[in-house]
């Protein structure tokens, strides 16, 4: 009896230990640098890889210090944050109404400091969420389709492509399955709001049926293989980052204007290494904004005069206007309609 | 006057700590009242957005397919956001079931039903939040349905405002409070200034000097300067009638002694006895001295009389003296005194001529009377930039080491007076005369150290 209590004690203690502390789905685990004074535990939605350089430069800087960097879906990245209470102090992501979601409902904490104030003011929301890189969104297209015609600079110009050549198009078109990716969904509210353009190209896509992805990076590589003509609102950082296809894919931003995602980072209110999430996020800051630009920075750096008139780059406003969109009945009528206008069998 | 006067407080530094002190007062309630104003007003823009907000996401309230659906407008929740960095929370709900937003809201305590909107207060989220509820009935399948729309938002925007505002209100406040001391202290001063004013007029005034104060002086100072002017008036008339006792008292005596004079010198010559005779001597000298003084005294008042209201001519100084020394020169002679004048012609002052003569007179008087026989007086003349003096100098063996300032009082007289018939008004009359011309008496010790040297010195205007 005391043997097979103990044994179901042993057990039990086996499986805690052995179960992984995490209960939401990671996409990929790593540990940089082998200081064992401080571990700053990073939430990601940024690939690995795309960050590396910045994290080794960052380690470089701060001895001692170590960096475990785990990447998710926005969606897990939330579940882990909000639901899960995970004890990360950063949270890197490009979902920015995600972000404004945590901020809003009091998961972060403030940060101070002199690489916060480089930050342009649309940048940065209650000094707790705060933008390190504008990533557009852009338009793909395969060259070889457009050996005889005119790139289309504008979404307008695309609509009338669009018409006047449906046959050349057809099945040929490609853009976020909004209901699957959230970056798709943000691009395609924010668009929505933008211009009543929009709707109109949904239409004639869904009319030419258009092919629905998951990611950017699937129809970077649809676009590349010549399956797709053109792919809308493609992620132009991911686009960029794919030198190895530079020769086959053409990338467009639109000069109607161009939504720029805008990657965040926040500090969470469980961390416990606050003070070196703060140092990362100015280590992240500095090199977004201030100038010279850094090798290792992996995303474009556009000017940060995007009110201007004349510059079609708009980045997409932080603040509670995100909020809007994560209403679940808004989120409800809008799928319902978008689909309506893209699957249209 | 040497004893200083118990004083009650100074008026000015009374007035001035007065208005200091409602100035305080008045700045401290500004501040306050301002502050109010801008919490109110902080408060009602902040609401009135509050308020936009929530009407906005009600309008967006539905019915469709008999189902109520929220489409709430993205300006909403941004127009929050384009006010201040605060966070927004909101909440849809219908008959008490939440149909969106945040469940966890607390809810309004007042009666909404009405469709007037409620304002709240309240913590949320370890935040100070303002919460507006607005009410609205819709009609689901033919069943009124009520729809409630919260819209609540953290107060950081609105403190940081309000501590803007306050940081304002208290330089508003400490502006007025400067501007009202240094106003406080000028009208300190110069509601005292009329008072300082009389007070340096009537304490210039020389001492002979008993005119009324005729100044314009502010009407609250009218029934002090009545007095005071009555009460010169009294001190004048006293001043007046003594004088004029003394002047009739002195007349009245000296007719008779005229008269007793003359008996007792035709007496003198009847009497034969030696010892008789000396008495007789001795009486007539007694009657001369009396007479004297009775002579200086009406001397004295008819100088009091005449420099109350001093007549201004121009007097030249050296044929005064000149004329003075061609009078009295049989008087010296009876003496064997040698009476010398010498003097240039000097410009005029300007005065009373027959009070500078009797001045003059006076002192020459004095000199004859106290030198002894076969003695030498020098009367000159001299001329300065702004002055002219007349120097009376005899061998008469000076005042010695005697008070010059004393002998000029009344009835104060030299150590070796005692032999000789006087008063000890002259000095005093020749004083009074030389000050009221705006001059000078000095008395000195002759240069060949044999007598005493008195200067008149009178100014040239």
């Amino acid at each position: 009896m005391r043997i097979s209590l103990l044994s179901i004690g042993l057990i039990a203690a086996f499986l805690t230990l052995a179960m992984p502390a995490r209960a939401f789905e990671v996409e990929e685990h790593h540990r940089f640098g082998n200081g064992e004074a401080r571990t700053l535990r990073i939430l990601s939605t940024t690939d690995t890889a795309l960050l590396t350089p910045m994290i080794e430069t960052f380690l470089a800087n701060n001895p001692g210090v170590a960096i475990e960097y785990t990447s998710a879906s926005s969606a897990e990245l939330m579940t882990a944050i909000m639901r899960e209470k995970q004890p990360y102090d950063l949270a890197l992501s490009s979902a920015m109404d995600l972000q404004i979601k945590l901020a809003n409902d009091g998961f972060t904490q403030a940060h101070r400091s002199q690489a916060v104030d480089l930050i342009p003011a649309w940048g940065n929301w209650r000094n707790h969420v705060f933008a390190f890189s504008q990533e557009s969104a852009s338009i793909v297209v395969s060259p070889s389709a457009f050996s005889d015609l005119e790139i289309p600079r504008s979404r307008q110009k695309l609509i009338t492509l669009l018409r006047r050549y449906p046959d050349r198009f057809r099945g040929r078109l490609g853009t976020y399955d909004v209901g699957a990716s959230g970056l798709g969904y943000l691009f395609a509210t924010q668009d929505a709001r933008t211009s009543e353009s929009y709707w109109r190209l949904m239409e004639l896509m869904g009319s030419l049926r258009a092919k629905l992805y998951c990611c950017s990076s699937d129809m970077i590589e649809a676009v590349a293989r010549g399956e797709i003509a053109v792919a809308y609102n493609v992620l132009g950082s991911y686009a960029r980052a794919r030198e190895d296809l530079a020769n086959r894919i053409t990338i467009i931003e639109p000069d109607d204007y161009t939504n720029m995602m805008l990657r965040t980072a926040v500090i969470l209110n469980t961390a416990q290494e606050p003070a070196l999430a703060g140092d990362f996020i100015d280590h992240l800051l500095d090199a977004a904004w201030n100038s010279p630009i850094v090798v290792e920075y992996p995303f474009h750096r556009y000017p940060t005069t995007g009110t201007a008139q004349n510059v079609p780059f708009r980045p997409i406003q932080l603040g509670p206007g995100l909020l809007v969109f994560l209403d679940h009945l808004k989120r409800k009528r809008f799928l319902a309609e978008w689909r309506s206008t893209v699957q249209q069998d | 006057m040497s004893d200083p006067l118990p004083t009650s407080g100074s008026l000015r530094r009374r007035l001035t700590l007065q208005l200091v002190g409602s100035a305080a007062i008045l700045a401290t309630l500004l501040f306050f009242v301002v502050l109010a104003f801008a919490r109110d007003t902080a408060q009602q823009t902040h609401d009135s957005i509050l308020l936009a907000s929530a009407t906005s996401i009600m309008d967006s309230v539905s019915v469709q397919a008999d189902e109520v659906t929220v489409d709430i407008p993205y300006a909403a929740l941004s127009m929050l956001g384009n006010v201040s960095d605060d966070r927004v929370f909101y909440r849809v709900s219908m008959r008490g079931n939440i149909l969106t937003g945040y469940e966890d809201l607390p809810h309004t305590d007042q009666n909404t039903s009405s469709g007037q909107s409620a304002f709240d207060t309240l913590t949320y989220k370890n935040d100070g939040i303002r919460m507006v509820t607005l009410s609205r009935r819709l009609s689901l399948n033919g069943a009124p349905a009520d729809i409630l729309t919260t819209v609540a938002q953290t107060r950081e925007g609105q403190a940081t405002q309000l501590a803007k505002l306050s940081r304002s209100a208290l330089q508003l406040g400490l502006g007025f409070f400067l501007v009202a001391t240094v106003l406080a202290i000028w009208t300190a001063q110069s509601s005292i200034r009329p008072l300082n004013q009389l007070t340096a007029a009537v304490s210039r005034r020389g001492p002979k000097d008993l005119r009324p104060v005729k100044r314009p002086v502010p009407s609250e100072m009218i029934p002090l300067v009545l007095s005071l002017n009555q009460f010169i008036a009294r001190l004048r008339t006293s001043l007046t009638r003594s004088e004029d006792f003394i002047a009739e008292a002195a007349h009245r005596v000296r007719t008779p002694l005229a008269t007793v004079r003359t008996q007792a010198e035709i007496t003198l010559r009847r009497v034969e006895k030696p010892e008789n005779r000396a008495s007789i001597r001795e009486m007539i000298r007694a009657i001369d001295e009396s007479s004297r003084a009775a002579g200086q005294l009406l001397d004295h008042a008819m100088v009091t009389f005449r420099i109350d209201s001093l007549e201004r001519k121009d007097i030249f100084l050296t044929e005064t003296a000149k004329e003075l020394v061609d009078r009295l020169q049989p008087i010296a002679e009876l003496k064997d005194i040698d009476l010398s004048f010498t003097g240039y012609n000097c410009p005029p002052i300007t005065g009373d001529a027959i009070l500078v003569q009797n001045a003059v007179r006076n002192i020459l008087d004095n000199a004859i009377k106290y030198s002894p026989n076969d003695t030498t007086i020098r009367v000159s003349t001299q001329e300065t930039l702004s002055t002219v003096l007349i120097h009376v100098e005899d061998e008469a063996g000076g005042f010695a080491d005697m008070d010059t300032d004393a002998l000029t009082h009344r009835f104060t007289r030299g150590e070796n007076a005692a032999g000789t018939v006087g008063s000890g008004l002259g000095l005093t009359i020749a004083r009074e005369v030389v000050e009221a011309h705006g001059g000078t008496l000095q008395i000195e010790t002759s240069k060949s150290g044999t007598g005493a040297c008195v200067s008149l010195c009178f100014p040239l205007v």
